[in-house]
């Protein structure tokens, strides 16, 4: 047992496979410890914010600050200044100022803003720059004045009882504030959702809930499949044809049907996160039965097993000594791809809206189903639905890595 | 010819066995589960109401049609007897329609982007995977673990990454539906060429999601093919290597002819979610509105008509199998 185990290490697909997984689940064991907010806390009033850093508005204006000598004038104009107004700029430059248009850049923003400023004047008159456009241009210069000057913003209180206006602060062009010294801010490494939650409290909370369905979706998964598989296997005759053709019935009709109709039947009542990973596990088994039967069947009639009978051994005598310790790795093997499949079929099902029914918890397949319905995929809102897919991927990547890994080990023929 | 008789005979009598028990199970499981639909469909219709005797004369309306004061198996055949005139009732959704209608217009667009992304997934997967086990070295390395990770990405997941990529970030596609919202189905230039750009992202997406698998159980399949003792035993015999290989990679092609019949069902499971993606006109996303939309009769025969699709598809495999295989001919003449 100890030297096999050894030798399953010494697999490089192995471990690879293994070391994602335990730092996968790691994550949703450790993460929590340390973030305590509720996963599902809708915290954002909004849909898909960025991810970043949110510090409090009112926190930073009131903030002591300190000077930094990087004026934000410069992007202040950038932000000013649109494709609109560049237009507007040049025209103006090309017809009442004379300035030939090869010498006007109109991607150079400071250029233009120096080229405007030399030779703006606010008073000419020119024939067709009817008064409405000396307005506009007039408007559009003391847009330019205001991004231009550092003088800052004033902040002004009102006065409880004469409710006049105090000032109470300015804020210089060239005031900055450390983010360290605001208390209230809120860290979204990947934004938040279409219910404005945190995406990365709520993914590690969604990764453990699909684990915990692939997991008893496999094992139920498994063991109906080894137990139909052993005894088609070892009973033969009758028993064999029967089972082989319930087997091979639910081969070849979609498991991923059969588990639209059962899930849509029970209802959304009843569908929750156990009911969903139960229906998996029940659909899922027919492969298993398959290649244990297989197994059991090339087992059967070998010495050991036939010395077994001879000496008079109950058929679950032979079958728990003779020939589970035989299939053991088989079995494990296959339950490896059961939960990965499970996961998978989880996500699928709820991505058609027939996943877990619960606003309780949060699922991979639901998180990928809010992100669809709220059209993430479509505006461009990556955060809500990337490192989901991400997750899902790396988690049956770690899981056949590791069935790779231990199918070498076991079946030698397969080793490069 | 005379051998396949029984082999094709077989086969086809299998199958229609397969497709009378997955027609009642499509029937009886969601009969057998406590809220029964047909009782479900009378209390949606009679919503609203506050007549009582209304609501009586609707309930016993559909009573009457679907027939549920008779016993289960009459109004199976009953319901039977409507499925095989094409009629599967009328849509809730997008009532008044026809839920044949919805379907007639939905398949074509599955089967047309299924069908040949799905092959030809499967034959540049072989290729890739026969390649990289013959050449081994530098290609080998490269690929594998590539081809590796791309397969456990499920295809809605592929289906987001090549959105996001080739129709967000460059604008080169369309993001979604199967053809301009601008235009109606027509036979015109703009009309197919719209189509044709709309057919790219999910093609592309499924067929990828397939090159992963299909590269990785071929690798392997040659990798032990040509390990075995024929080749070795025809290397001393001084065949010459392309005839040798072109033997090995036949003998590694036929588990995954079967491994294809296998796996055909999930695969489309999964082309079909990713369809949702793109709002594709197909069964996925008319699987989707009817479960958003509680439209039992049209969930109902879309899980009916993707199951006898995946039966037919299995079957043109299974037969196309026993053509290639010589052992099923051998067989066949003992």
């Amino acid at each position: 047992m100890k030297n096999t185990i050894k030798q399953v290490f010494h697999s490089g697909k192995f471990l690879v496979g293994f070391i994602i997984f335990v730092l996968i689940l790691a994550i949703c064991f450790i993460y929590p410890v340390f973030v305590t907010y509720d996963p599902l806390e809708m915290i954002g009033a909004g849909n898909f914010y960025k991810p970043g850093t949110y510090v409090s508005q009112e926190e930073a204006a009131l903030n002591e600050g300190y000077t930094l000598n990087m004026d934000a004038s410069e992007s202040r104009l950038a932000t000013a200044l649109g494709v609109e107004e560049l237009e507007k700029m040049q025209e103006y430059l090309i017809k009442y100022a004379g300035i030939a248009e090869k010498d006007i850049d109109v991607t150079d923003t400071e250029a233009i803003v120096e080229l405007w400023q030399q030779n703006y004047n606010p008073d000419m008159k020119a024939k067709g720059l009817t008064s409405a456009k000396r307005k506009a241009y007039r408007r559009l210069d003391a847009s330019i004045e205001n991004a231009m000057k550092s003088s800052g913003v004033i902040i002004a209180e009102e006065d409880a009882e004469s409710g006049e206006l105090k000032e109470a602060k300015t804020i210089k062009g060239t005031g900055y504030v450390n983010t360290k010294d605001i208390v209230n801010k809120r860290t979204f490494i990947l934004g938040t959702d279409n219910f404005g939650r945190d995406v990365l409290t709520e993914l590690v909370a969604a990764t453990k809930v699909s684990l915990r369905i692939g997991l008893i979706a496999g094992l139920i998964a498994t063991a109906v499949g080894l137990i139909l598989g052993l005894v088609a296997g070892y009973v033969g005759g009758v028993v064999d044809n029967i089972i082989m053709f319930l087997t091979n019935l639910f081969t070849v009709i979609p498991s991923f049907i059969i588990l639209i109709l059962i899930s849509y039947s029970v209802g959304t009542n009843a569908r929750g996160v156990m009911m969903v990973a139960f229906i998996i596990g029940l659909t899922s088994w027919p492969w298993t039965t398959r290649s244990v039967r297989s197994q059991v069947i090339s087992l059967r009639n070998r010495d050991h097993v036939n010395l077994s009978k001879l000496s008079g051994h109950s058929m679950f005598r032979i079958i728990f000594t003779d020939i589970l310790p035989y299939i053991a790795s088989y079995v494990v093997m296959a339950m490896i791809l059961q939960i990965s499949s499970g996961i998978l079929s989880e996500a699928q099902l709820s991505m058609i809206g027939l996943g877990p029914a619960t606003t309780k918890v949060a699922t991979l397949g639901l998180m990928m189903n809010w992100a669809m319905q709220y059209a993430a995929h479509l505006n461009g809102s990556w955060w809500a639905y990337f490192p989901v897919v991400i997750v899902i991927a790396l988690i049956s990547f770690s899981l056949n890595l590791m069935n790779t890994g231990l199918d070498q080990v076991f079946n030698p023929q397969l080793r490069d | 010819m005379k051998g396949y008789k029984k082999y094709y005979g077989q086969k086809l009598f299998w199958y229609l066995l397969t497709l009378i028990f997955a027609v009642i199970l499509n029937f009886v499981l969601p009969r057998l589960m406590p809220g029964d639909p047909v009782s479900a469909i009378a209390a949606r219709a009679v919503g609203g109401m506050t007549d009582s005797t209304a609501i009586q004369k609707v309930i016993n309306d559909y009573v009457e049609k679907f027939g549920i004061n008779k016993p289960m198996y009459q109004q199976f055949f009953m319901w039977l007897g409507n499925v095989l005139k094409g009629d599967f009732g009328v849509s809730f959704s997008q009532y008044p329609r026809p839920v044949s209608d919805i379907i007639n217009s939905a398949v074509w667009w599955t089967v047309a982007l299924q069908l040949p992304a799905i092959i030809v997934g499967w034959l540049l997967g072989n290729i890739l995977g026969a390649i990289a086990a013959y050449i081994r070295g530098v290609f080998d390395k490269a690929i594998l673990p590539f081809f590796l990770f791309v397969s456990n990405i499920p295809a809605f997941g592929m289906a987001t990454i090549l959105l996001f990529v080739f129709s967000i970030k460059l604008g080169i596609a369309p993001a979604s539906g199967g053809y301009g919202y601008d235009l109606i189905p027509n036979v015109s230039w703009t009309f197919v060429k719209s189509v044709i750009g709309h057919y790219q992202l999910p093609f592309w997406s499924i067929v990828l999601i397939t090159i992963g698998g299909q590269a990785i159980g071929m690798r392997s399949m040659s990798i032990y093919e040509l390990n075995a003792d024929y080749v070795k035993y025809s290397r001393f015999l001084g065949i010459k290597d392309s005839k040798i290989v072109g033997y090995v990679f036949r003998n590694a092609m036929l588990p995954q002819i079967t491994g294809l019949a296998l796996s055909l069902g999930t695969m489309i499971g999964g082309a079909l979610v990713a369809e949702i993606i793109f709002s594709y006109p197909g069964l996925g996303t008319t699987l989707l509105t009817a479960v958003t939309g509680q439209d039992y009769p049209l969930l109902s025969a879309c899980t009916l008509i993707i199951t006898i699709m995946v039966l037919i598809a299995n079957l043109v495999v299974e037969l196309l199998y026993g053509v290639i295989d010589p052992r099923v001919k051998a067989n066949q003449q003992d």
